[in-house]
């Protein structure tokens, strides 16, 4: 069944691409042929919830509770931007969505393949693939601004990759005294073994993997690419980096977390994540203020919620939990907002906030999930992020770290006012009248605004309340984590 | 076999200067093709047997990183019809600088990281020297070829590391580590042709229309 996991999805892409021409037909085919491989997905992984799946391949490949809510997540999020897809691949025909398709379910496969890894090298090639999946995506437009927006991405990445690499390389040899009968790499054994970790090369592989996911997360001050990349790709491909490749590059950074504090690592380990946390939320506020474009705003966005991801997971203690959850809200109001952006930019043409206005008037659907999305992300009540944000709050305050907590609540005001003053700006300021062409408006298609609502039901429901069963799944997250339920 | 691998590791280290200190972009590729050569004698000389995979990883290294990368970056360059690196950001003597600098820096760090096994002692500070010049020219370098050149030195130097570990990794992740780097840097050698055919340069310096 794990495998099915990898290989539904991964037979998918190469179905995807089989059929060639971009006659109608063939379009149809394809988008069928795309939610399908989704539902089936999201299937496979209800059953999961329902029966857990045996690890395979002498525990390689497995699901434990982190694992099955990042997979979870990834596998939600893609579904409900298929529905999207349904309404994008309609409006903008792209060369017969050939690539699109292929690429978008070649992400799922690897994404699956990084949740249930229990092999920290296969982990790593799952992390490699999706980096290689996206490229594609975001390259989706081929003019020259996504040409120089993908070779930014590609070059950062490939970096960060490698240094991952080589952090798995340091764990290895870190575990070459725990003992013949040992595998190696495989998460269990690097924990149960633990304490035999030769501390030396482990706080080595743990900087070189924070690095190294780091930058796929996009933790300042390796984040560069961020900006440049959700801007120039389409919005459904950033709904998707931002709430799935985060997933899956905090899962990295978790695993290596989790062996390290295994191995009384703690107090080595909790300054870095605390400090990326931190500096990346600074990041993210300074530029968030001034923003001129509305999908590049997102991504500064994007970099202060991996942050708070960050700071959860250097707390420790409530703050594991916090982070896990807030993993969940993070990839259900980024869904929601790049969403909505994608199809404010789909009616209007532009992401530039001068250039919009009066979506309330024009594009009402989208207007409304705009201020919903933007009190959401900024951790307002009654919405998920405002119930993880004050978790990994509670953290800092409960571990005597104040000044943690008054520098995060500081920077995180900063960033409200940020996008409030953006959004708000372009949801009830008129249009402007000189603009050539008008402003297109008119009523907005079912396909493109019930994914995001959806998403925006899903988000507002997390905020009521965390049903038993998840609950249950991201306590365990949480102590493996090395922390513990509030 | 100590003897010859500890002499191929100074000629690694080697390689990396002849990157950091020439202009013309051909001796660049020729030097990281001649580092994908010694690392495949280098796979050969460590192993303790010369097993049917040892001697295949050792092949598949030297056809991968010796023969077709590099002959596919020629081509890159041929077709951009680009020969000299402009002055980098770094000038060239303190590019050499640097990269003494990063020798004594990885000496250092290898000093603290005890390596386990019969393994020659230049390993971990070769690995970890082209690690850093691989880095270090990436940043500072203004063409898009030499970046790849850097990068592909960085990817030579966690391959070298990762020989320490051909007893423990197991075969299939060998091929998968390999088979994905040389994706990716692929890749990277397409961008890079295109980048050529929008921007008319292969100058990387000309990549700032997006930002703030």
């Amino acid at each position: 069944m794990l495998f099915a996991l990898v290989m539904l999805p991964a037979v998918g892409a190469l179905g995807a691409y089989a059929l060639r021409g971009g006659t109608r037909g063939a379009v149809a085919y394809r988008t069928a042929w795309l939610v399908g491989v989704a539902a089936l997905h999201v299937l496979l992984v209800a059953d999961a919830w329902l029966d857990p799946p045996e690890p395979v391949l002498h525990g390689w490949l497995a699901l434990d509770a982190l694992g099955l809510v990042v997979l979870t997540t990834v596998s939600g999020l893609f579904a409900v931007v298929t529905v999207s897809a349904l309404g994008y691949l309609r409006h903008e025909n792209p060369r017969g969505g050939r690539a699109f398709t292929s690429c978008l379910l070649a992400f799922l496969a690897s994404a699956s393949l990084v949740s249930i890894s229990h092999h920290l090298a296969l982990l790593w090639v799952g992390m490699e693939a999706t980096t290689l999946a996206l490229a594609p995506l975001i390259f989706h437009r081929h003019n020259r601004r996504s040409l120089e927006a993908v070779w930014k991405y590609l070059v950062l990445s490939s970096v960060g990759i490698a240094l991952a690499l080589f952090g798995t390389f340091f764990l290895a040899t870190a575990q070459a005294d725990a003992g013949a009968a040992a595998r190696p790499l495989v998460l269990e054994d690097l924990v149960a073994g633990a304490s035999r970790l030769h501390p030396a090369w482990l706080k080595a592989a743990f900087v070189f993997l924070l690095a190294g996911y780091g930058t796929k997360l996009g933790l300042a001050p390796m984040h560069t690419w961020k900006p440049d990349t959700y801007g120039e790709a389409p919005a459904l491909v950033g709904a998707l980096m931002a709430g799935g490749l985060t997933s899956c590059a905090f899962l990295g950074l978790a695993r290596a977390t989790e062996v390290a504090m295994a191995a009384g690592q703690g107090p080595f380990v909790q300054p870095p994540l605390i400090a990326f946390g931190l500096s990346s939320l600074a990041v993210a506020a300074a530029f968030i203020i001034g923003q001129t474009d509305v999908k590049r705003l997102l991504a500064y966005s994007s970099v202060e919620h991996a942050g708070l991801l960050v700071l959860g997971l250097g707390l420790g203690g409530v703050g594991a939990y916090g982070s896990v959850l807030h993993l969940i809200n993070n990839a259900l109001v980024k869904g929601l907002l790049f969403l909505a952006v994608g199809n404010v930019v789909l009616a209007t043409g532009t992401a530039t906030a001068a250039s919009l206005g009066g979506l309330l008037r024009g594009l009402p659907a989208s207007g409304v999930l705009l201020l919903v999305g933007l009190f959401a992300v900024t951790g307002s009540p009654p919405f998920g992020p405002f119930v993880s944000e004050f978790t990994i709050l509670r953290a800092a305050m409960g571990g005597g770290h104040l000044w943690i907590a008054a520098v995060m609540v500081t920077l995180l005001a900063v960033s409200f006012i940020g996008l409030a003053v953006m959004i708000l700006d372009i949801v009830y300021r008129p249009a402007p009248a000189n603009r050539d062409p008008p402003l297109r408006s008119g009523p907005e298609s079912g396909w493109l605004v019930a994914g995001p609502v959806a998403l925006g039901l899903g988000v507002l429901a997390l905020g009521l309340v965390i049903p038993r069963p998840l609950q249950a799944l991201l306590s365990l997250a949480a102590s493996a984590l090395g922390g513990a339920a509030p | 076999m100590q003897r010859a691998a500890d002499s191929l590791l100074l000629l690694v280290i080697l390689t990396n200067f002849l990157v950091l200190g020439t202009t013309r972009l051909s001796t660049c590729i020729r030097a990281v093709a001649w580092q994908g050569a010694l690392l495949g004698l280098l796979s050969l000389a460590l192993s303790s047997t010369w097993s049917v995979h040892a001697v295949g990883l050792a092949a598949g290294t030297v056809i991968v990183k010796a023969i077709a990368l590099p002959r596919f970056l020629a081509w890159a360059i041929r077709e951009a019809s680009v020969r000299r690196e402009v002055e980098p950001r770094v000038g060239f003597v303190a590019s050499l600088l640097l990269g003494v600098l990063a020798v004594f820096v990885a000496a250092a760090i290898a000093e603290r990281l005890p390596v386990r096994g019969a393994h020659p002692v230049l390993l971990l500070p070769a690995s970890l020297a082209s690690v850093i010049i691989g880095l270090q020219v990436l940043c500072t370098r203004a063409k898009a070829v030499t970046q790849v050149v850097g990068y592909l030195v960085l990817e030579n130097g966690i391959f070298l590391f990762g020989l320490t570990l051909i007893d423990q990794v197991p075969f299939l992740l060998e091929v998968g580590v390999l088979l994905d780097i040389f994706v990716g840097v692929f890749i990277m050698g397409i961008v890079v042709f295109h980048i050529n055919r929008e921007f008319d340069s292969l100058d990387s310096a000309r990549l700032t229309a997006l930002k703030e």
